[in-house]
Formats: structure tokens, C-alpha cells, sequence
């Protein structure tokens, strides 16, 4: 399928088209991180019972900008023992990523511009989650390599921290993204979000929160905050024991980046999360304007996860790293296999899922009462 | 669950009032006893209190007032009785805030004001001489370019007495009596530990519970 841009073969318009939109695309996250970074303080303040930013501009709107061109005029310092060009280089593996993940993500309906029509989404990639399964995985490099290439050891450790934790979460991260892909029977995230349009019984909406069981959803989305190293699994920048994490060394520009780069991800997780499991931009629409009210549908969507996010944040203490290591390898990723086995049964047929779900449970259930039993004979002994 | 109560602990939050103030723009009552910056105060007639009597300076534990008396000029007395303070300094480099002049001076003539935001940035300036102590003529004290203060913030400035009663009547027993300011007039006494009394600004209810009723007031009644 891919976008209807470019059935006709390439010419100038397409090719213009194409810049317009990355641009567009550029310029909309970079003024949504200065708004989120904004909406993140304001809503974290409210949540504390004090008033939050409000000297910059009306609400104080403006005092990312502040804050942004304040770093950027500050000298950038780079340690003696670093790795000059690692060193350089790692601020931009943890943005480009972060950017390039929300390419993909179907914003709106379509358009028609100068005869041409085309999605309302940057790229439309058959191979579409695997590529944002692959891009969140190279924005582990960037961390990493902040860490290593510091010279220092609170960073490294940092980054040793951010490896294993994001390595760990990829896995469950990516069998419950499997579940929405198996549903849908393709990768590209316009076919999984068009798969999730219209309703059952004309009310329920047909999205793949609902049509998968919540679990997949809900393990996507704890893996997705561990995955972007947001509270409560931000061992990574964990400041009573790392000082600042794997950015401890850096200032200026490349510190600026690396923030980005966090509440890029920030944003585009929760559009992927709305995208696999909320329909992204479906929803209920007036037949007035009618490629706005989509984008309306998915921003409305994007900005409640935002909030949950940050309700997360003022809600939740961190975890200890053994706590995050279990949570992720012991409780994620069997339950995602195992909900992963059930869906694929229940797209066979009804029969064979709830067998696979009733073996699966019969089968936890025994191994769980095995551990219980070998590890009451361990303490005994 | 528990681990949900969390989350409800903190959006109720969302919609409770704010504990903190947008501070420059608004600010908050002080408390009764603020101890601020020090003024010295007039009588109506506008003599100085100051006698130059150095008690202050004596009892000042961070040795931060310096007081020089002379005798007063016969025709033009600066203060009621025989010697006026000549020269008064205090280097607010040094002050610790604890009144114990306030408590020392015989006459009332020092006191602590609310004032408290003054921030110089030269060590001469943290020195306040007699004349930017002094309060002016119409009782209000002197703005310094670096201080930021507002109409209003400087009423009550007047010091205390902690003692009971001159007169020794066990009816005063624990009354704070206030000495009286220029242009203020004697604020009311703050009422005495019986239960008896009732003053302007807290009503039958000491200041220590007043303050309290108003933080249980802001923090929703968790607090009583």
C-alpha cells in the first residue's frame, strides 16, 4: 500500500511535498517538546500544590525557550579522559532517533494538495514497526555511548544502568507490539491504525486496547516508560546515586539534546502507544473540515498519556534496580509471551485460544507453585 | 490497592488551593514578632527615643551595633533626655535577628521591622547608620535604593515587651504590650495566656493557634 503519494511515479511537486512535510514534522516536535517540558512542569507543580513555572510569558509558557537559550550560551565542557568524537557524537545518536521514530506516526487522515493526495504522516514504511522497534533500539546507543565516552564513572555507570534496563524492556516491549501486529497482519502503522476504525455494535470503539485484552497495552506501556527512562524506571539519571546519570559530563548544546532527546521519545511514545492501541487518529467526526477533526482525535489522545505520564512521575518512587530487572524479565516478558500465544490462538480460532489461555494459566500456575516450592525447601535448608 | 492510592493522593492535589505564593508579586502576612530590619523610632513630637545609653550594644551577641551618646545641645534637644544617641550603627553583615536589643533598650527606641528584603552589594552598605535608621516624619521607615519593600509592609513594626504588666497586676499576667510607633499610634496587646481576652487581631485565640488554624486551613484539615 505505502502512501498514495507516490503512485505516479516522482516528480518535483511529490519531491516538494515530501521536504514540506519532514520540515513541518521537525518544526511541530521541536515546538512540542517546548510545550511538553512546559506542560510537564505546570501539571507536576499543580500535582505538588505549588504554581510552577509562571514568569516567562502568560503561565510562564515560555520558560522552556528561556531555559533553552540560556544552555545555549553557556560553554560546552568536555572532560580530559573522554573520547573526543564518542564524545561529540553521542547527543545526536539520542536525538535523531528520538525524531525519526515520529516519522512514522499516522497523524492524521489525507489530504489533497496540488492535485496530489498524501497522508497526513511523514513516512509510511511497510516495514513501519519494525523500524520503531529498530530506532528505539539504536537510542540505546546514544546513551550508552554518553556514558562510556564521558571518561568518568558516574556516567559509565549510568549507562551501564540505561543498557541492561533498555535491553531488557525491548524484549517485552516488542511481544506486545507483536500482539497489534499480529491482528492486523501488516507492520506499517497505517494499516494498524485504519485496521482499528469504525466500532462494534456502533458504540464500542473497535481499537486494539479493547479488541486484544488490555494486557498487551498495558505491558507496552510500562515497557515504553522504561524504555524512555522516564520515573519511575529513570534509574538511569538516578540522581542520589549517579549525580546526573550518563549525562553527568556533558553542558551547553549537548546537555540540551540529550533533554530533548528524552521528551522527543516522551511524546513520541505516548503517539505510539496511541497509534497500536487507541486507534490514533479515529474517532468521531463532524462532516465540517474534515481533515482536522483526526489530527484533533490524535492530539487529544497523545496529550491524556502525556498526562499519565506525568501523573506517573509525581505518583510513583523509583524502583530499586533488582525490583526493575524482575519486573522486566519475570513479569513482562512471560506474560507478553504467553498473551501473545493466546491472541495468536484467537485468531485461528475462538477455541483454540481459550485453550492456549487455559493451558497457558494451567502452566504459569505450576511453575509458580515449583518456585514457591523450591524456594520454601532453600530457606528450610 | 496501595498502589493506586498514590495516584489518587496526588490528583486531588490538582484541585487544591496552592501553599505557595507567586512571591515577588504577593506576599504573605508576616508574623506578628517578624524580626526584620531594625528602625529607631520618634516620639509624637518627633524627639528620638535613642538615649545613647549603649545597652543594645552590649547585649548584642554578634556585636553588630555600634552606639556612640553625647549630651544633648541645650537649645535644640534631639532626644528627651540628657544624652541622644550620636552615632548609631548596625552592620547587618553581622546581625543575627535575635531582638535582644529590642528587649535591652529602656526607652523602646529600637525595634525590629518586618522589613527584610534588602539585598546590597557592598559591604559599606550592609552598615546602617543612624540616619537610614531613623524613621522619618511621618513614622515610616526609610527606603533604602536596595531594599524592596511596599506600602504597607512596613506597618507594625513596633517592638515588645514581654514582661507583665508595670504595675504588677496578675490580670496582665503573659500580655505582650506593644510600645507605640510615629504615625501608627500603640498597636492593641496581644491577649495573655488566660482565656479571658480578646484583641483586635486574633480575637479570643492566641497567635500560636491562629497560625495553626490557618496552615490546617490550606493543607485541607489533615493537619488539625
Amino acid at each position: 500500500m505505502g502512501d498514495p503519494l507516490f503512485a505516479h511515479g516522482i516528480d518535483p511537486w511529490v519531491f516538494l511535498i515530501v521536504a514540506v512535510k519532514v520540515i513541518v514534522a521537525f518544526v511541530v516536535l521541536m515546538v512540542s517538546v517546548l510545550l511538553m517540558i512546559w506542560f510537564e512542569r505546570k501539571v507536576i507543580s499543580d500535582m505538588q500544590s505549588r504554581i510552577g513555572p509562571n514568569r516567562a510569558g502568560p503561565w510562564g509558557i515560555l520558560q522552556t525557550m528561556a531555559d533553552g537559550i540560556k544552555l545555549f550560551f553557556k560553554e560546552g565542557l568536555r572532560p580530559d579522559g573522554s573520547d573526543r568524537t564518542v564524545f561529540y557524537l553521542a547527543p545526536y545518536l539520542a536525538v535523531v532517533p528520538a525524531f525519526l521514530i515520529f516519522t512514522i506516526i499516522p497523524i492524521g487522515g489525507e489530504v489533497t494538495v496540488f492535485g496530489h493526495t498524501t497522508e497526513i504522516q511523514v513516512a509510511d514504511p511497510q516495514i513501519g514497526i519494525l523500524f520503531l522497534l529498530a530506532m528505539s533500539s539504536v537510542a540505546v546507543y546514544g546513551l550508552m555511548l554518553a556514558g562510556w565516552a564521558s571518561g568518568s564513572k558516574y556516567p559509565l555507570l549510568g549507562s551501564v544502568r540505561a543498557t541492561a534496563q533498555m535491553v531488557s524492556y525491548e524484549a517485552a516491549m516488542g511481544l506486545s507490539t507483536a500482539a497489534a501486529v499480529l491482528i492486523t497482519g501488516s507492520l506499517s502503522t497505517r494499516d494498524i491504525v485504519e485496521s482499528q476504525n469504525g466500532s462494534l455494535y456502533g458504540f464500542i470503539p473497535n481499537w486494539n486496547v479493547l479488541r486484544l485484552g488490555v494486557v498487551p497495552f498495558a505491558i507496552f506501556f510500562i515497557a515504553v516508560t522504561a524504555e524512555v527512562n522516564r520515573p519511575p524506571f529513570d534509574l538511569v539519571e538516578g540522581e542520589q546515586e549517579l549525580v546526573g546519570g550518563f549525562h553527568t559530563e556533558y553542558s551547553s548544546v549537548r546537555f540540551a539534546l540529550f533533554f530533548l532527546a528524552e521528551f522527543m521519545n516522551t511524546i513520541t511514545m505516548s503517539a505510539i502507544v496511541v497509534t497500536l492501541f487507541f486507534g490514533g487518529p479515529d474517532g468521531p467526526a463532524p462532516h465540517v473540515v474534515r481533515w482536522l477533526w483526526p489530527i484533533l482525535w490524535f492530539l487529544g489522545k497523545t496529550i491524556v498519556f502525556l498526562y499519565v505520564y506525568v501523573w506517573i512521575r509525581a505518583s510513583l518512587p523509583r524502583l530499586r534496580y533488582d525490583q526493575l530487572m524482575d519486573l522486566g524479565w519475570k513479569r513482562l516478558i512471560p506474560l507478553s509471551l504467553f498473551w501473545l500465544l493466546v491472541v495468536a490462538g484467537m485468531l485461528i480460532d475462538t477455541r483454540w485460544g481459550f485453550a492456549v489461555f487455559g493451558g497457558g494459566l494451567a502452566f504459569g500456575l505450576m511453575l509458580y507453585q515449583a518456585l514457591r516450592v523450591s524456594r520454601a525447601r532453600t530457606e528450610v535448608a | 490497592m496501595g498502589f493506586f492510592d498514590g495516584f489518587r493522593v496526588t490528583i486531588r492535589q490538582v484541585f487544591e488551593p496552592r501553599v505557595t505564593h507567586r512571591y515577588p508579586d504577593e506576599k504573605r502576612l508576616k508574623p506578628p514578632r517578624f524580626h526584620g530590619r531594625h528602625v529607631l523610632g520618634r516620639y509624637e513630637d518627633g524627639m528620638e527615643k535613642c538615649i545613647g545609653c549603649e545597652l543594645c550594644a552590649g547585649v548584642c551577641p554578634a556585636r553588630c551595633i555600634y552606639v556612640r551618646g553625647a549630651d544633648n545641645p541645650p537649645d535644640s534637644p534631639v532626644s528627651p533626655g540628657e544624652r541622644f544617641g550620636f552615632v548609631y550603627e548596625i552592620n547587618y553583615l553581622r546581625c543575627i535577628h535575635c531582638d535582644l536589643c529590642v528587649e535591652a533598650c529602656p526607652t523602646e527606641a529600637i525595634t525590629e521591622s518586618k522589613l527584610f528584603e534588602f539585598s546590597f552589594v557592598d559591604r559599606q552598605d550592609a552598615i546602617y547608620t543612624k540616619d537610614e535608621l531613623v524613621v522619618d516624619d511621618e513614622g515610616r521607615p526609610r527606603q533604602l535604593p536596595w531594599e524592596d519593600w511596599r506600602s504597607g509592609d512596613d506597618a507594625h513594626t513596633s517592638g515588645w515587651m514581654r514582661a507583665t504588666s508595670p504595675n504588677g497586676d496578675a490580670a496582665f499576667e503573659g500580655r505582650v504590650q506593644w510600645s507605640g510607633e510615629l504615625g501608627y499610634g500603640v498597636r492593641t496587646p496581644e491577649a495573655g495566656q488566660v482565656g479571658d481576652r480578646d484583641d483586635e487581631a486574633t480575637g479570643n485565640i492566641s497567635i500560636r493557634d491562629v497560625n495553626s488554624a490557618d496552615i490546617s486551613h490550606r493543607y485541607g484539615g489533615r493537619y488539625r
